[in-house]
């Protein structure tokens, strides 16, 4: 192959195309198609948030105060769906493409136009999905597992479906991207045990996207055969069981956990050596654990189901299995403690998101080992102890996360500093109200308050009242963080530099901010003392 | 099959990072061109999949517009892939792809397999469940004793023939196809299209162009001859045996396990046909040939899957 031949295929050489459609609708760039991602990503946020502010206004006081009980269950089902598929995952996913060649020194992912495909499936698999809210009959309203048979009765079951398809074929694609990204488009030098810590855990977790979005497809087939072609996978008249649906979910629905906390435990172990300006303590042991992660979290799906009537030799191997994953977890927070640990700190937004995730994190992981106990358990299952620790370990870890990596690579992909102060005030309003939002539903859900219902006794309206108020104030605080990101986008005047960080290393800060539309188009040298994680293999 | 990894062309640039010498592997870097094939894609799969849910929740008798929409979808699934194909080949035919490209493509056609053993694996997993687990409890064996006493006392569990329906033995009493018969024969014609295609792979890095098209050729008859069984089996089970997709989970894993497999078949062998076709004009050298790689990678998986089903299904 000649280099000509390569020279004509960029014929956007230099910059952007100018047509709109050309290059937003078209693209094979990864920063654009990462930009695409993260707009879309924040728009559900917007969307899924707006469906939980129903929720808190519902539950604001006892008794039904707005809505049916109906259009409460079509929120709490939508709100989850909405942010899992359609903010958490598509913003990790955008983050990925803008990042990783940028970090392995790759000129865009491996196979871009199948990148492309991977963002437009995911608008119109949610056109699809929210397009049931407005249909005769309404939405799903059964929660978003979709337990049969209650979800068999929903009538707009296909339409979901068919978005989960969608949405399932989208992370295969944009997984498989990403590995052969990883492993085939790394600059000469950068070896896979000089990789960032964020590269690694995205490898790790396409890996597990690969191995689980076919289950949960495998399963809503399931559900849509049962429904509409007379099969009887779920049916225990037929000699089927609907606990094998959620067998097959589960197999899916664990590891799903953790592909939406792994990149998030790789951005956090890039912010906090930058910030504390020391190389990640143990970075072996981050990657095995993160692997270690990976592989138990195959084998735990059934705790989910512990009241679901499992034999007890099921109960006990699923509960020590899961109470295993909090080695490797505490590996992981031990070391980000560690690197902290006679640093020379400061206290930029993103190392506050980070350090707050690092606590909060943990209380949500606290959570999870009480809930790994067996007789534990089946006292907090389907109560708001269980909502309680989801969220703090998906709006505390994984969306803190999110913003974190946001403010961090801000400077880089727009060129310009965002407003740190107006920043700090979003991270104190964020941290405050999402304590008052989530911490009392854990004493609601340890009184016995039930999750997923509309009306509950009058013992719980105080602590109701509080999880309220902070709801309004946090999704209010979120608004903040819109005009952060309008002002560094279009109004900030303080330019930033290439390294933008004092302490940022890693190939991604080599390059000019704003990072060129084209960026490595040969292969750079890598030097190891550039690189984030230092020479590791001493 | 090259595993990930580096290339050794790597290492060359390492001493000499800027230097272009041409003919190396790794000169420069390839990137595609903007393409409208996948915002196409994107549209056609949205039509697709809304005909078909609005087909499927109309209700019997309701006068819908999903089957239209369906079909302009599969139209425009069809189109999409010939058009996106096309131009990938010419682009491969032009010389655009080097040694890396052609691992990225391998790497995502393996991801890509084992993503679809993975959705195989969620059916196999509800067929051992059910056997294993589901239908004995019902039964009344181990943790289902209850369930057993006070809502089906006299269901006796078993595999197959009456039994499998389940206890209400939705879709009444069936027969099972005798796996030594058809299922048999079919599994001798995907053994042997598997043996032919490797040949022809063989041939193919040989050099002898003849005796690919024959073997490949072969290949995608054995493949419709295995359809044309698979076929008749089903009609012999709907007519004869009473063995429908309403037999209780019997039918349901039975008919989902061998069509999803079946479908699986009908695609190889459109793939293997186009691959026949692109021999016929020249497009594969013993050193290029991915896109006959990939389809035979896909064939033997397909293969695979049916060895699993023979046994599970059929045997079993």
């Amino acid at each position: 192959m000649s280099y000509a031949a390569t020279h004509d295929q960029h014929d956007d050489h230099h910059g952007a195309p100018k047509s709109f459609f050309q290059r937003w609708c078209m693209s094979t760039n990864h920063k654009d198609i990462g930009t695409l991602y993260l707009v879309f990503a924040l728009t559900m946020f917007f969307i899924g948030g707006s469906f939980a502010m129903g929720i808190r206004a519902e539950l604001f006081k006892p008794g039904l105060q707005l809505m049916q009980p109906y259009f409460f269950n079509e929120l709490t089902t939508m709100h989850a769906l909405v942010m899992i598929f359609g903010a958490i995952m598509p913003a990790f996913v955008g983050l990925g493409n803008w990042m990783i060649p940028l970090m392995v020194g790759a000129p865009d992912m491996a196979l871009p136009r199948m990148n492309n495909l991977s963002f437009w499936i995911l608008p119109f698999a949610f056109i699809l999905m929210l397009s049931t809210l407005f249909l005769p009959g309404g939405g799903p309203a059964g929660g978003w597992t979709m337990y049969p048979p209650l979800s068999l009765q929903s009538n707009s079951l296909a339409y979901v479906v068919f978005a989960i398809h969608l949405m399932g074929i989208s992370s295969i694609m944009g997984a498989i991207n990403i590995i052969a990204t990883i492993l085939n488009m790394r600059a000469p030098g950068m070896d896979l045990m000089k990789m960032p810590v964020f590269v690694w855990s995205w490898l790790i977790t396409a890996f597990l996207l690969i191995a689980v979005m076919p289950a949960l497809a495998g399963a809503v087939t399931m559900l849509l055969t049962d429904k509409y072609f007379g099969t009887n996978f779920f049916n225990p008249g037929g000699g089927g069981d609907p606990v094998l649906y959620q067998h097959i979910f589960w197999f899916f629905g664990h590891p799903e956990v953790y592909i939406m906390i792994l990149p998030a435990f790789g951005i956090i172990s890039e912010i906090v050596p930058t910030f504390a300006r020391k190389p990640i303590f143990g970075y072996k042991a981050m990657v095995f654990a993160i692997a270690c992660i990976a592989f138990l979290s195959f084998i735990v799906w059934a705790h989910h189901m512990f009241a679901v009537g499992l034999p007890l030799g099921a109960e006990i191997f699923f509960m020590y299995a899961t109470m295993l994953i909090s080695v490797p977890t505490g590996v992981k927070v031990f070391n980000w403690v560690a690197t902290m640990w006679g640093g020379s700190m400061t206290f930029e937004t993103p190392m506050l998101f980070s350090i707050a995730f690092i606590i909060l994190f943990t209380i949500g992981g606290f959570s999870g080992l009480m809930m790994a106990l067996v007789p534990a358990d089946f006292q907090y299952h389907d109560t708001y102890f269980i909502v309680a620790h989801f969220h703090y370990v998906l709006v505390t870890g994984a969306l803190f996360a999110i913003i974190a990596a946001a403010y961090y690579w801000m400077p880089k992909w727009t060129g310009n500093m965002y407003s740190e102060f107006w920043g700090k005030v979003h991270f104190w309003n964020s941290v405050i109200w999402v304590n008052v939002l989530f911490f009392p539903q854990h004493f609601l859900g340890l009184a016995g308050m039930p999750r997923r219902i509309p009306d509950y006794n009058v013992a719980f309206a105080n602590f109701n009242m509080i999880s309220s108020i902070g709801g309004f104030l946090f999704g209010a605080s979120q608004l903040i963080f819109i005009g952060v990101l309008i002002h560094c986008v279009f109004f900030s005047k303080k330019k930033a530099t290439d390294r933008v960080w004092e302490g940022a290393k890693g190939l991604e800060w080599t390059v000019p901010s704003p990072a060129p539309y084209h960026t490595f188009e040969l292969p750079p040298v890598v030097r190891d003392e550039e690189l984030a994680h230092g020479h590791v293999n001493d | 099959m090259q595993f990930p990894g580096r290339h050794d062309g790597a290492k060359v640039i390492k001493r000499n990072p800027r230097g272009l010498t041409m003919g190396q592997q790794h000169d420069a870097y390839f990137v595609p061109t903007k393409s409208y094939w996948p915002i196409v894609a994107a549209v056609v799969m949205f039509i697709t999949v809304f005909g078909a849910a609005h087909w499927l929740n109309a209700g019997p008798g309701e006068a819908g517009f999903g089957k239209g929409v369906l079909t302009i979808g599969v139209i425009g699934i069809i189109g999409m892939f010939f058009g996106w194909f096309r131009s990938v080949i010419n682009e491969s035919l032009a010389g655009n792809y080097n040694a890396q490209v052609d691992t990225s493509f391998r790497m995502g056609m393996m991801w890509f397999i084992f993503s679809e053993v993975m959705f195989f694996g969620a059916f196999f997993g509800a067929l051992f469940y059910v056997r294993m687990y589901s239908l004995p409890w019902l039964g009344g064996h181990g943790h289902g004793v209850l369930t057993h006493q006070f809502l089906w006392s006299d269901y006796v569990a078993s595999w197959g023939a009456n039994g499998g329906g389940g206890p209400e033995q939705v879709g009444g009493a069936f027969r099972t196809v005798p796996a030594w018969g058809l299922p048999l024969l079919n599994t001798m014609l995907l053994l042997t299209s598997s043996v032919t295609v490797t040949i022809a792979h063989h041939a193919l890095r040989a050099g002898q162009r003849g005796k690919i098209l024959l073997f490949l050729g072969l290949t995608v008859l054995l493949g419709a001859t295995f359809l044309y069984f698979q076929a008749h089996e089903y009609m012999e089970a709907y007519n004869e045996l009473n063995l429908t997709l309403r037999s209780g989970v019997y039918g349901a894993t039975f008919f989902m396990l061998t069509g999803f497999h079946g479908l699986h078949v009908t695609l190889g062998t459109i793939m293997l046909l186009v691959i026949w076709f692109r021999v016929l004009k020249g497009h594969f050298n013993k050193d290029h040939h991915f896109g006959f790689e990939a389809v035979a990678w896909y064939w033997h998986f397909v293969d695979v899957v049916w060895l699993c089903l023979f046994l599970f299904v059929y045997i079993l």
